[in-house]
């Protein structure tokens, strides 16, 4: 599949890039390619709807019909907005606050727990944060053991409560800890749950109302599929997230979903994820990100050096 | 037991994404002929079921053939066309389980990280348990944090006995002792928990591979299948994984999860299409009894719900 979606990307891009002038109808056969490339990547339908609508408008725009390589200019008008949508560079957190507090959420499976261990070492070694991590789902079987693990590994101390089914009370007592054992930074991991499950995200709202996390990121996996929206739409209503991090992109799933979210909540990615040890995370780059949904990296620096 | 269109209309009724509000907002206010626009509304409308673009195309031209040629003229003949043909592509009964001449019948349990592996093992043993049937179940995931202590913890909440190793030992021992104990203790079923891995993992990949080898070393008949859990909330790239997984081991069913959420699941149609592994149970919840046994015709309708 993803080498029909090679070709048919160079396919396209080659109709743009061997002609002197392009015309309208050049563009629309190009871009046409473009959102099926897009869609199979799972970006939106409605997200590839604008896009595409605002890439043809500047590709039918003088800078791009009036250059001496308008194919090229087109790629590239192609390749920059994408990059433009999934945010410019990279957004750090935001870590006011005695402690600072970083809350994680989002559906099932898609990566909290494993990400919380991942910020705390990044914190701790790449910026001498003090770091503690909360064991905030009281849902999941071994939930608390599985983080309590992750910690003992990492040397970084979780606070944790086995009879407290309380959850924003928790969260309050980890704060409290924190501050005890002069920790600067606390990372809450909570349990999985779906966007629309009210119950379970008003718990997250309650948790937001008592401890003020100065970042709620939602965590989501980059196969997520054309929910994203709906996903990222109800996480950031109910919490007003600060960020997203992106997980597992050590598959083969192309992320467009990053793009969903990032689009619909215009909050930034922040980090993604790229395997099952605490090392696994690296800091967004949107370029590189742009290139793996449209699968077109070697055709962008062609464009780029012509 | 509400019925497995029920339980999937509840979430969907909690969304704006239902097809059916969708359609009747394309067709129902639609009074002339219908547009390129109808059709490009049908398509994304088809599409945000996770059908994928191909599969969604296809869809849509038919139905504008079959406008075209005055057979249908309504939303609702519309949706009859796609769930007849989206039926027509689905397996009508799912072909029966293999199951051990002699001994237990063995299922493992393969997939990628956090789609549902451990929650559907647990689910299983409950419903197999519920039919008479004596299950064991085997922690095979040695290797993810605390992934043994969660399926003990549901092997006592279903009451089923679970064979587990140490944290970071060889998994295909415990495999391989678990099939061994089913037929020492005159087990029904053995269930295996396996790790999540990513299927482009090649170390991993083959690592699976030795577990299933090594089961067929104590059992040469077993595993007698292979189960794939898929994400109902991911989207195109569940047929890659679909493929690679297929690559390695002879697939024989899927266990779609997490079906109570918005994603509706419609790559496994393009899976089924490919590769034809049929859906077995669909996972409805993080509850015990939150799994069913697939039913094509509910599920169709409630893809177009
Ligand atoms: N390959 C890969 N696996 C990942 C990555 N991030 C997380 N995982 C795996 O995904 C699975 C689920 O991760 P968890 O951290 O437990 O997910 P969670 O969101 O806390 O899950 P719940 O608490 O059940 O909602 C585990 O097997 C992790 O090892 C990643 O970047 N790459
Ligand atoms: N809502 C819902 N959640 C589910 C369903 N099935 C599993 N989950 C949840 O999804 C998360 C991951 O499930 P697991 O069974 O741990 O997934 P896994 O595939 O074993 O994960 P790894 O072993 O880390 O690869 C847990 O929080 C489960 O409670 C389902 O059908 N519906
Ligand atoms: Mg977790
Ligand atoms: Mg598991």
């Amino acid at each position: 599949m993803f080498n029909k979606l090679t070709d048919r990307f160079q396919q396209a891009f080659r109709s743009l890039t061997g002609r002197g002038h392009l015309t309208e109808s050049n563009i629309s056969d190009a871009l046409n390619e473009i959102r099926k490339a897009l869609l199979e990547a799972d970006v939106n339908y409605q997200v590839t709807k604008q896009f595409v609508a605002d890439v043809r408008e500047e590709c039918l725009g003088e800078a791009v019909m009036k250059s001496v390589t308008p194919g090229q200019q087109a790629v590239k008008v192609v390749h920059d907005k994408l990059v433009a949508l999934l945010g410019e560079s990279a957004v750090p957190l935001e870590l006011s606050g005695s402690p600072a507090v970083i809350m994680l959420c989002g559906l099932h499976g898609s990566g909290k727990t494993t990400t919380s261990a991942k910020l705390a070492l990044y914190l701790r070694d790449k910026q001498k944060r003090k770091v503690m991590l909360a064991a905030c789902d009281v849902n999941r079987p071994a939930a608390i053991d599985q983080l309590e693990f992750l910690g003992k590994e990492l040397g970084v101390p979780v606070f944790l409560d086995r009879d407290l089914k309380d959850v924003p009370k928790l969260a309050l007592l980890a704060v409290d800890a924190a501050r005890k054992q002069g920790c600067d930074t606390l990372i809450l991991d909570t349990a999985g749950r779906l966007q629309i499950d009210q119950d379970l995200v008003q718990e997250l709202a309650d948790i937001k109302r008592r401890v003020q996390p100065k970042e709620i990121l939602l965590v989501g996996d980059a196969a997520l599929g054309q929910e994203a929206v709906s996903v990222a739409e109800h996480f950031d209503q109910a919490l007003g997230i600060t960020g997203i991090i992106l997980t597992k992109l050590d598959g083969d799933a192309r992320g467009g979903a990053a793009l969903s979210m990032r689009q619909v909540t215009g909050k930034p990615v922040k980090f993604v994820t790229v395997g099952e040890r605490p090392i696994d995370l690296e800091v967004f780059h949107p370029d590189r990100m742009a290139q793996r949904i449209l699968n077109m990296g070697d055709v962008v620096s062609l464009v780029e050096k012509a | 037991m509400p019925s497995l269109f029920q339980f999937f209309q509840r979430g969907l009724q909690k969304t704006k994404t239902s097809l059916l509000r969708s359609l009747q907002g394309i067709l129902g206010t639609q009074t002339g002929a219908w547009t390129a626009e109808t059709y490009e509304r049908l398509e994304a409308a088809l599409i945000a079921t996770d059908l994928g673009v191909e599969i969604s195309a296809r869809l849509v031209n038919e139905i504008r053939d079959r406008y075209e040629r005055g057979l249908i003229a309504t939303g609702e003949d519309v949706l009859a066309v796609a769930r007849e043909s989206i039926l027509a592509s689905l397996p009508t009964s799912s072909s029966p389980m293999h199951e051990a001449v002699a001994g237990p019948t063995v299922v493992m349990m393969v997939g990628v990280n956090g789609s549902g592996k451990t929650t559907s093992v647990a689910k299983l043993a409950h419903y197999f348990a519920a039919s008479g049937k004596k299950v064991l179940l085997a922690a095979g995931d040695t290797f993810r944090a605390a992934g043994i202590e969660q399926l003990c913890i549901w092997g006592e909440r279903v009451g089923c006995p679970v064979v587990a190793g140490k944290h970071g030992g060889d998994a295909a021992a415990v495999a391989f002792d678990a099939v061994r104990s089913g037929k020492q203790r005159g087990m029904d079923m053995v269930l295996i928990d396996t790790a999540g891995r990513q299927h482009t993992r090649r170390d991993l990949m083959a690592e699976l591979e030795k577990v299933k080898r090594v089961i067929s070393k104590e059992m040469p008949d077993a595993p007698h299948e292979i189960w794939l859990t898929v994400d109902a909330s991911t989207g195109t790239n569940a047929l890659n994984q679909a493929r690679e997984f297929g690559k390695l081991f002879p697939i024989t069913g899927l266990v779609l999860t997490k079906l109570d959420g918005t994603g509706r699941g419609g790559v496994v149609v393009a899976i089924n299409e490919e590769l034809g592994y049929p859906v077995r149970f669909v996972g409805l919840g993080e509850q015990v009894d939150d799994l069913q046994p697939f039913v094509a015709t509910d599920f169709v309708k409630a893809l177009f719900a």
